[in-house]
């Protein structure tokens, strides 16, 4: 039985490699899109099954527990939609010359690659595998925000490539100065750098060093979840790139960024006398909310105002896990899970919008209830949702974690539901003129799939109307493991 | 004799700080790639030394591949890449080389008094085997923010991977894993370099990355 579940986890894995290695060689871009929604599909299949076998024995490299399993769950899933939507993208960027075949097999096998390097990280049980798996992710999404080649697409991807360059660093020397507090404990070699080995002897650790290679972790990792000081790649990385790209890249790899971070929270949290994580990620958390709030209002480009939304929502999960306790981690799960779904709805129907219109910029679209109904009122529900209204999902996940930061820091609360008003302020006003009043630009009819966006959609409205209760006791079994 | 490995240990990786300092104020592109390659020589020494006094024979290959790869490959590299760019003028650089050299000097300072403070308890030669690599990083970093150049950029981050190299063949009995994957990502890092800066000579006929900063984030 054992080995089934193996399987599982080596299946997440070896599936995105070949088929990565597959859409490499295969010519035929209808083809390969097709592979890649199969692979994707495939996938998803194998960690489904992660919940129902049995789970493998924790390895030297690999494990699966309660936590990483939500997370790749979510990963894949989203991968999986966001390969039906780049399907029905990438045509017309092909049809509009913005991109040639070659590129295009570049593309799809580039997308396996981080599929890979992105499940790799969260089921790694070696710190340093799971450094090594968050860089083959980032390396490749770099690659791949730089596809287009114009000047704006070559300035995002060096800019982001160099403040990359810069997170991978410190979160490498955090990394290695953990294993310098583990070596007294545990010992040389393999078994200091294994998450599993470091938890149980983490109270035993040099606790200043810990803080110190903490820092270092929070600031690399944190650079990768785009926390403001250090997110001024984000926005630039997510308008210039294929918007499959900015779906995934907000959807699942700042995800993956914090789930590093929250690993390594874990461990502090163990130690009696390292300093509490929780007030470095409140703070982070808080500055990323109220800055990406203001500069929301200061955006032309439709998708730079979206990933600056990402900036603010990556703000809110960080400070809920920093909150830590059973019911704000709750929240910072739930809102983790529904801030996933609800961007990638956004970024698949904000793709083809700006393929109709031909263009990016906010002052350019307007009225697309009117003309292109299907895709105006799912940006509509999108962005109503992101915004955190009832009855969508993200309206529970805020409210939840509003009131139990209200129990617990009411100091703490006023900043936060300042930021949620700001930002909420900017989608809305936004919203009104992309959405609604007299239509401006093509009318062209969409050639979309409305499908990924509509089951996003389907699901945070789902969410938020009803949790069914083994997800909620999931959940808070999860909450409570993160502590 | 203990003497004697930790004075060695530390006139390597206080070289290697030293030739940090001199990357800082290079102010031609060709000067710049001699003395980045020096700087790998260092890494390589001390890597070596590391393997020899660890009795660990695993780190010769990351001195190796400091030596060849680092010291060798990439050096002749990049100078090809600049002739066929014929961009061999001055380096622009944003700050003067006075205040970088005194920033310089006060992020040394910064990292030794942080790593030791932190590390009483831990054996001697690592704790300043980890400060030296802290400078190192650090520089690499301000060598980044300094300069304009792609070439230059690119040879700041990899000095900071040699700083981080530094750190991790110093904390003992560190696994393989991360050797060989920091040599790998600097490998990757130089790839996607060097199609960085064929597409972007492509684009613009220059690698000055202020040439792009006219570009500022928002199209009206």
């Amino acid at each position: 039985m054992s080995l089934a579940a193996l399987d599982a986890v080596t299946l997440v894995l070896l599936l995105p490699i070949a088929a990565a290695a597959l859409l490499a060689v295969l010519p035929g871009y209808r083809f390969s899109a097709r592979l890649n929604v199969g692979a994707s599909l495939l996938t998803l299949f194998a960690a489904l099954s992660l919940f129902v076998s049995e789970r493998p024995p924790v390895g030297q490299f690999l494990f699966v527990d309660d936590l990483n399993i939500v997370f790749i769950v979510l990963n894949t899933f989203v991968g999986f939609t966001t390969s039906v939507f780049s399907a029905s993208y990438i045509g017309h960027e092909l049809e509009t010359g913005r991109l040639t075949p070659a590129h295009l097999r570049f593309y799809h096998a580039m997308y396996q690659v981080m599929m890979f390097g992105m499940n790799l990280a969260l089921v790694s049980n070696n710190i340093g595998l799971m450094w090594v798996a968050v860089e083959l992710a980032t390396l490749t999404t770099v690659l791949m925000v730089g596809i287009y080649r114009t000047h704006e697409a070559l300035e995002a991807a060096w800019k982001y490539f160099i403040l990359g360059s810069v997170g991978i660093a410190l979160a490498l020397f955090g990394t290695i100065l953990v294993y310098m507090a583990a070596r007294p404990a545990i010992g040389e070699g393999l078994d200091a750098m294994i998450w599993t080995v470091l938890i149980e002897h983490v109270a035993a650790f040099d606790p200043a060093l810990l803080n110190l290679a903490f820092v270092f972790l929070l600031l690399g990792y944190g650079t990768k979840v785009g926390l403001a000081p250090l997110h001024a790649w984000l926005p630039d990385a997510h308008a210039e790139g294929p918007t499959p790209i900015s779906a995934v890249l907000s959807g699942l790899l700042l995800n993956v960024a914090l789930y590093a971070v929250l690993r390594f929270k874990m461990l502090l949290a163990q130690s009696p006398d390292a300093i509490a994580p929780g007030p470095l990620m409140i703070s982070m958390g808080l500055t990323s909310l109220i800055f990406a709030g203001f500069m929301l209002y200061r955006r032309r480009d439709i998708k730079r105002m979206f990933a600056y939304s990402s900036i603010e929502h990556m703000g809110i999960i960080t400070f809920a896990f920093g909150m830590g306790g059973p019911l704000a981690n709750f929240a910072g799960l739930l809102h983790m899970v529904m801030h996933s779904l609800t961007k990638s709805a956004i970024f698949y129907a904000v793709g083809h919008i700006a393929q109709i219109k031909g263009t990016q910029k906010i002052a350019e679209i307007r009225g697309l209830t009117e003309t292109h109904p299907w895709l105006g009122w799912g940006l509509v529900i999108g962005v109503v949702a992101i915004a955190g209204l009832p009855p969508l999902g993200i309206f529970m996940s805020e409210f939840l974690l509003v009131s139990s930061t209200f129990a617990r820091q009411p100091l703490l609360a006023i900043p936060l539901v300042f930021g949620l008003l700001v930002a909420f302020g900017a989608l809305l006003l936004r919203l009104s003129s992309i959405a609604f009043g007299e239509p401006k630009g093509s009318a062209a009819p969409a050639e979309a799939s409305y499908v990924p966006m509509y089951a996003h959609l389907a699901l945070v409205l789902g969410a938020g109307l009803y949790l069914p209760p083994p997800l909620v006791v999931w959940f808070q079994h999860v909450a409570r493991v993160l502590g | 004799m203990d003497g004697l490995i930790f004075d060695i240990a530390h006139l390597f990786a206080g070289g290697l700080v030293l030739v940090s300092f001199m990357l800082l104020y290079q102010d031609r592109l060709y000067a710049l790639l001699n003395i980045f390659a020096l700087h790998a020589f260092v890494l390589a020494l001390s890597v070596a030394w590391q393997a020899l006094v660890q009795a660990a024979p695993h780190l010769y290959v990351t001195a190796a591949i400091a030596l060849g790869f680092k010291a060798i490959v990439i050096p002749v590299a990049l100078h090809r890449i600049i002739q066929r760019l014929g961009i061999h003028r001055q380096v622009e650089t944003v700050v003067g080389m006075g205040p970088t050299m005194l920033a310089g000097m006060g992020l040394v300072a910064l990292s030794m008094v942080v790593m030791l403070r932190v590390t009483p308890e831990a054996d001697p030669l690592a704790r300043e085997d980890l400060a030296f690599a802290l400078s190192v990083v650090l520089l690499g970093l301000l060598m980044m923010v300094t300069r304009r150049n792609a070439v230059s950029q690119v040879i700041g981050f990899m000095s900071l991977e040699n700083g981080l190299i530094l750190a991790a063949t110093g904390a003992k009995g560190m696994p393989l894993v991360v050797e060989i994957s920091v040599a790998f990502s600097v490998l990757i890092a130089f790839i996607v370099i060097g199609i960085f800066l064929f597409r972007i000579r492509e684009r613009f006929d220059t690698v000055d990355i202020g040439a792009l900063d006219d570009f500022r984030g928002e199209r009206k």
